[in-house]
């Protein structure tokens, strides 16, 4: 401890310790903190906190699990939602402390873990131990008569042992076995596993990559980022590991329960698409369904959701077509009603917009037009109408599934209530004013895909492997040693003990065992080889 | 008449058998109050003996509980054999209910299989009724090979409340499977799910008995039926056993979900609520093994450990299920 006082920090934390406390110095205080850290008592701790830890970002929504309910709590209670996202609360698995608990108890694994592998090696080089004195004193204990001129007691203990997997010593008067080294080797294994398995998963978000694209069914995804609606990547992903094939869609089935049970619960979806893996290269037709992904190298395409899309054509005041094709909408329920916006900016000489509520199996009650089913048995198409003044392209992006009203005014009867076109497929109707006019010329569905890349999965699944494995030998092997002496008994006769210890919990058997080994040594020789 | 019709007549009548099972035990626990106190003397003999053998452990298989309360009952025979008698025809009125409910709620399963034409996994309704079967089974044969049917009384209890919640609560009627569930893990990951779910419970209920009966002896009151139940140390490993066979399978299951999860979601894991919790109840089940193997941890604290993790796997099952939306919801419920 005499070096210490020339180490100015360590001796001012040794007084702010007190007096009465030896004092550590940084290099012992450091080792202080490693042994709490690396003890079974921390771990445990630490295991709890993080199951407390996980517990918040079931019940509370997840910004990266669902932004729109995050959005709306925030809305509901400001206040708390401020709270709750100072603590992050809205994004748990990726907060500071989430993240400290979880490191803490991987860094407390990898202390324990490391020195006991050591102690594992030299364990396994062991002999196993002496014969203990007296063999009576054990957990488990059976003697019984060699048989008469039986000389090679021991050796056939021995053999005995050794047929059941011991370990054996052969000693002067007693033979000394153990077994069950598999079980600290599984122990190891498992949580060693675990810290590959943080590997694999530390790869595949650094290097993957994970997007979304609707495609309208008929058209096509080619793998570059334009394309993409939404794309999250990794710090190390660069755009050129994308891989540049792409999908045509030809054809979407979709069949919903129509019985009375789960009326209207999906059945079927299935998409025929056309692969080509790379530009130039021949399309290959796939057939794309959920739980059925594609797979184009370590790049996947999910079929992940579906929705309706309208085709409608837009003729502005001059009778010019002023916007035509397919308009995909949103699914807002189960039902599929769904809404979007159909924008015509190059009408003339105003621009026109529409709020559009599209409806597979449409009713009209009174709370107005729903949808009663998801599929369309009887579609509809439900839209206001909005005008404007021609606007100066921008060049900038704007939400495709949303209207911005600004600098537009909406389309009004004479009693001031908003015009409201329903349209049935082939309709077409007039607008108002002599604003132009609309027409529903059909439907076609879309799909969602789900594009991404998730390397270092397959050192993970591998590691799992591992880990499962080295779990059941952790917990099924059960280390036993066992003694066996040969002594003299009374009246000349020759007395064979056993004695056995069981290293682990769950111990099973041992006293059968024992009692079943001292029964067969006992045996003359050419009983026990005879059977 | 349907299939359909079939099982749910099956299972309400095993709701209905499980239920008089379990009055059976109770009776069974009740007429064991008559027995008396055991001598001391009988006690502090198995003790002594025990300690002179080195902490006990010389005792044949643990699972065997027919072995450790002889000098007890002994003792007990001695000063009422009438009632001692009729523990015994309770007990085994309540085995063969219990035998009789299960025969109903397999053969509710297997025409609830029938009606549905694919395995009845779909939902709450037919993984609970699975469970309980997977449950009632290992019972019976623990019953039948080792001797275990002091843990009669909470077996039944909690076959009775689970089938029960099932045709009341849980209830839906047959229907086909949502595209996501056409995949092979299905049978893996459920199946994986329904036994490890079956070993937690068991282990569970044991740890809640261990803590009752340890409780008893460390009070020195143990009385009655108590008296019929192993001692606690005893109860204790069994329980362990249990648990440290349901941990592997667990881990198996979270893993073939999140390969499952790959397929059908396109994701290998999302931090869905079931997905969160079923890594709550696995951290849990690694605190029990961990308190076992700590000073200071071991005996009363891992049993209370053991138990938060039956109330997670239920909370899981059950709250989640019915009050966070997830990706885990199907059918309704």
């Amino acid at each position: 401890m005499t070096t210490i006082k020339t180490r100015e920090p360590a001796a001012e934390s040794g007084k702010a310790a007190g007096p009465e406390l030896p004092r550590l110095g940084w290099r012992g205080g450091l080792r202080y903190l490693w042994t709490q850290l690396t003890s079974m008592r921390t771990a445990l701790i630490l295991l709890f906190a993080l199951a407390l830890a996980a517990i918040p970002g079931s019940l509370v929504p997840q910004r990266r699990i669902s932004p729109v309910r995050v959005t709306d709590f925030i809305n509901e209670h400001p206040r708390l939602g401020s709270i709750y996202d100072t603590l992050g609360l809205f994004d748990v698995y990726n907060s500071p402390w989430f993240s400290a608990i979880y490191l803490l108890l991987f860094v407390s694994l990898v202390g324990c873990i490391v020195p006991r592998i050591g102690v594992y090696v030299r364990a396994l080089r062991a002999r196993p131990p002496k014969t203990p004195r007296n063999l009576v004193r054990l957990p488990a204990y059976a003697a019984a008569d060699l048989a008469d001129g039986d000389h090679d007691g021991l050796d056939r203990a021995a053999a005995a042992l050794r047929k059941r997997h011991y370990r054996v010593d052969v000693h002067s008067d007693s033979v000394a076995g153990e077994r069950g080294y598999l079980r600290e080797a599984g122990n190891l294994v498992f949580h060693i596993s675990l810290v590959f398995v943080l590997i694999g998963v530390a790869i595949g978000v650094l290097f993957g990559f994970r997007g979304t694209s609707v495609v309208i069914v008929g058209q096509g995804f080619s793998n570059n980022l334009t394309q993409y609606d939404d794309f999250s990547a990794g710090a190390r992903f660069t755009e050129a590991d994308l891989v540049p094939f792409s999908v045509s869609v030809k054809d979407f089935e979709v069949k919903f329960e129509t019985g009375p049970v789960q009326r209207g619960a999906a059945r079927l979806f299935r998409a025929d698409v056309e692969v080509t893996e790379q530009p130039g290269a021949a399309p290959r037709p796939e057939v794309l369904e959920v739980n059925k992904p594609l797979r184009i190298g370590d790049t996947t395409v999910h079929l992940i959701g579906h929705g309706y899309a309208p085709k409608v054509t837009v003729k502005d005041a001059d009778g010019n077509v002023a916007f035509s094709g397919p308009v995909v909408l949103l699914p807002q329920d189960g039902n599929f009603s769904s809404i979007g916006a159909i924008k015509a900016p190059d009408a003339r000489p105003e621009r026109l917009a529409f709020e559009a509520f599209f409806f597979p199996t449409a009713v009209l009650n009174d709370q107005g037009p729903q949808s009663i089913f998801p599929d369309a048995l009887n579609p509809a198409l439900f839209v206001n109408v909005w005008h404007g003044p021609p606007k100066v392209e921008t060049g900038r992006p704007e939400n495709v599934y949303s209207l911005d009203t600004t600098g537009l005014r909406q389309l009004r009867e004479a009693d001031g209530q908003p015009v409201r076109i329903g349209l049935k497929v082939g309709d077409g109707v007039n607008l108002p004013e002599g604003k132009g006019s609309i027409q529903l010329d059909g439907w076609v569905r879309w799909v969602k895909l789900q594009i991404g890349a998730t390397p270092g999965v397959a050192i993970s699944l591998i590691a799992l492997g591992f880990a499962v494995t080295g779990l059941c030998l952790s917990l099924f092997v059960r280390p036993r040693r066992v003694w066996i002496r040969v002594r003299g008994g009374e009246a000349g006769r020759r007395v064979v003990e056993v004695g056995g210890l069981d290293r682990a919990d769950a111990r099973a058997g041992l006293t059968e065992d024992v009692a079943e080994l001292a029964a067969e040594l006992s045996r003359r020789p050419e009983d026990v080889s005879a059977r | 008449m349907s299939y359909e019709y079939y099982s749910s007549l099956a299972l309400v009548s095993s709701v209905v058998v499980y239920a008089l099972a379990m009055f059976a035990h109770t009776a069974e626990w009740a007429t064991a109050l008559r027995l008396g106190v055991a001598k001391p003397v009988a006690r502090e003999l198995v003790d002594v003996a025990a300690i002179e053998r080195g902490d006990g452990q010389q005792r044949p298989d643990p699972v065997n509980g027919r072995e450790q309360p002889v000098a007890d009952l002994l003792a007990n025979a001695d000063t009422n054999p009438a009632a001692s008698r009729r523990v015994e025809q309770f007990g085994r009125m309540g085995v063969a209910l219990t035998v009789i409910g299960f025969l109903l709620s397999v053969a509710g399963v297997l025409t609830r299989a029938l009606a549905a034409q694919r395995a009845p996994w779909g939902n709450m309704f037919e993984f609970t009724i699975t469970a309980m079967v997977f449950v009632v089974g290992v019972y019976l044969i623990l019953v039948w090979r080792a001797g275990l049917r002091w843990l009669g009384l909470p077996v039944t209890m909690l076959a009775a409340v689970g089938n029960g919640l099932a045709v009341t609560v849980f209830y839906v009627a047959v229907a086909p499977l949502v595209p996501a569930l056409h995949s092979v893990w299905f049978l893996i990951h459920i199946v994986a799910a329904a036994i490890a779910g079956a070993a937690f419970n068991v282990g569970g209920l044991m740890s809640i008995l261990y803590l009752i009966k340890k409780r008893a002896e460390d009070r020195g009151t143990v009385r009655g039926y108590l008296e019929r139940v192993p001692d606690s140390r005893k109860i204790d490993l069994i329980s362990y056993r249990f648990l440290a066979f349901a941990f592997p399978l667990w881990t198996f299951t979270v893993v073939a979900g999140a390969i499952w999860a790959e397929y059908a979601w396109g994701r290998y894991w999302g931090w869905d609520p079931k997905e969160t919790w079923a890594l709550v109840t696995w951290v849990i089940y690694a605190c029990y093994l961990h308190a076992r193997s700590t000073a200071g941890w071991r005996g009363t604290r891992a049993a209370a450990i053991a138990i938060i993790g039956l109330a997670s796997f239920w909370f899981n099952f059950v709250g989640i299920n019915l009050l966070v939306s997830g990706l885990h919801s199907y059918a309704g419920i």
